[in-house]
């Protein structure tokens, strides 16, 4: 009897560690989770021309002092902007309201994550407080294309400048023509 | 000329040898139904090639897990992206080395404790003697033991990916700081359903075929100690070799 007690013991041990493995895979490593507990903390929303690839769980950084993390994003139809929600510790309740809100990121090819700068007002942001002023994350590609078109501006300008003295004489390459 | 007729010999080997399988798996399936209702029976194999795995397959995930930190930590910080750990961590387990290396340690631990307890079995006349006495051995020892190591193989590899997600995060976020909230959010965002279902059906596969090998090479072993013995050795390497090869197809046709 005893035997057969320690039996089911270790099967119903090893069965209910499986599942509970399985159910952790499914729950917590894909985005099918579950919210557990959180500890006291404020929420305020931040409005973006552009997130990038900013991630609901991101940082919310200020000075590089983490105080908070991304928890939502969502879409504003009115004025076709994100409207990122953050949610930022109770501990650090004195952020001026008239800070700004920017989307920096981590390394060269990391992940994004939203920077605060501290502005000069005396009241504090609270929770549901809006603040107004954003900073959209750099896009990659948009400031390749705007180093590209400065280039091929200024080499175009250098050409018009060098053509100009060479005009009168004929080029030989159409001579060779 | 006598060497193409030494291959022609082992090619024809090797097929009847495969046929044999086959049908003994078709066996084995055809017994399982019943088999099921004997769960005391069943119990008794989840909990010896289960449970008493358990302490191999943990300790190997953890350290596998924090090899993959390690080394995914130190290539992905050449390209400044080191919060990407999070998700190399979770689909190398998940897909990969979960459902492989369980499969591995499995064959090593469970399958040559199978293989050797059923060869033993035959070279001490057990198996003949319960057909004496009008118990079929298949029915009463072979499937279950093959249905304990199906049931216990998925939920090995549950495990053992998951000590191995949280070795990486050991690592990855508490020696090498990367920010956690990053590794494990972008985890949830890279890692779908469609991901853990590859890992399962992986593990699902590997454990019918690990088994399957093990009670095989058990049952038909010649009843000699050197038997017994190379029953197992046959175990391992043939385990080994099918469930890499058997990874391969799942793989590519999950692309």
């Amino acid at each position: 009897m005893r035997k057969s007690q320690t039996l089911n013991l270790g099967t119903g041990t090893f069965v209910l560690l499986g599942f509970a493995a399985l159910f952790f895979l499914t729950t917590q490593t894909t985005s099918h989770g579950l919210a557990f507990a959180t500890p006291p903390h404020y929420d305020v929303t931040a409005k973006f021309d552009n997130i990038g690839d900013l991630k609901v769980g991101a940082p919310v950084a200020m000075a590089g002092v983490e105080l908070g993390r991304v928890t939502k994003i969502g879409f504003d139809w009115k004025d076709y902007k994100a409207v990122v929600t953050l949610r930022i510790d109770a501990r650090y309740d004195k952020i001026p309201s008239d800070s700004d809100a920017s989307i920096y990121t981590q390394g060269l090819l990391g992940g994004k994550f939203v920077g605060l700068t501290p502005g000069g007002a005396d009241s504090y942001l609270k929770d549901g407080a809006q603040i107004d002023f954003t900073q959209s994350a750099i896009v990659l590609e948009n400031l390749i294309g705007q180093l590209v078109a400065n280039f091929t501006k200024s080499k175009a300008d250098d050409q018009a400048a060098a053509a100009q003295p060479a005009a009168a004489q004929p080029k030989s390459t159409e001579k060779t023509k | 000329m006598k060497l193409l007729k030494d291959l022609w010999q082992s090619l024809i080997y090797s097929l009847v040898g495969l046929g044999a399988v086959t049908r003994f798996l078709l066996r084995l399936a055809a017994e399982s139904p019943r088999a099921l209702l004997r769960t005391d029976l069943i119990a008794q194999q989840i909990f010896n090639s289960g449970a008493l795995s358990l302490v191999i397959i943990m300790l190997s995930g953890l350290f596998v897990g924090m090899v993959l930190g390690l080394q995914g930590f130190q290539l992905l910080q050449r390209f400044g992206s080191e919060e990407a750990l999070g998700t190399a961590a979770a689909i190398g387990m998940v897909k990969e080395l979960g459902p492989v290396v369980t499969a591995l340690l499995f064959a090593g631990r469970a399958g040559t404790a199978l293989a050797s307890e059923l060869g033993l079995m035959r070279a001490t006349d057990q198996l003949s003697a319960m057909e004496m006495m009008a118990v079929d051995p298949i029915r009463r020892v072979v499937v279950p033991r093959f249905l304990g190591g199906v049931i216990a193989m998925p939920l090995l590899a549950a495990i053992f990916s998951v000590i191995g997600i949280y070795g990486a995060q050991l690592v990855g976020v508490q020696i090498m700081h990367v920010d956690a909230g990053s590794f494990w959010s972008q985890m949830r965002a890279a890692v779908g359903l469609s991901d853990i279902n590859e890992g399962i059906v992986k593990s699902c596969i590997f454990g019918v075929a690990c088994s399957l090998i093990a009670v095989y090479e058990g049952y038909y072993a010649d009843p000699t100690a050197e038997g017994v013995g190379r029953a197992t050795t046959r175990t391992v390497v043939t385990s080994a070799v099918v469930v890499l090869f058997l990874d391969y197809l799942i793989t590519a046709a999950f692309l």
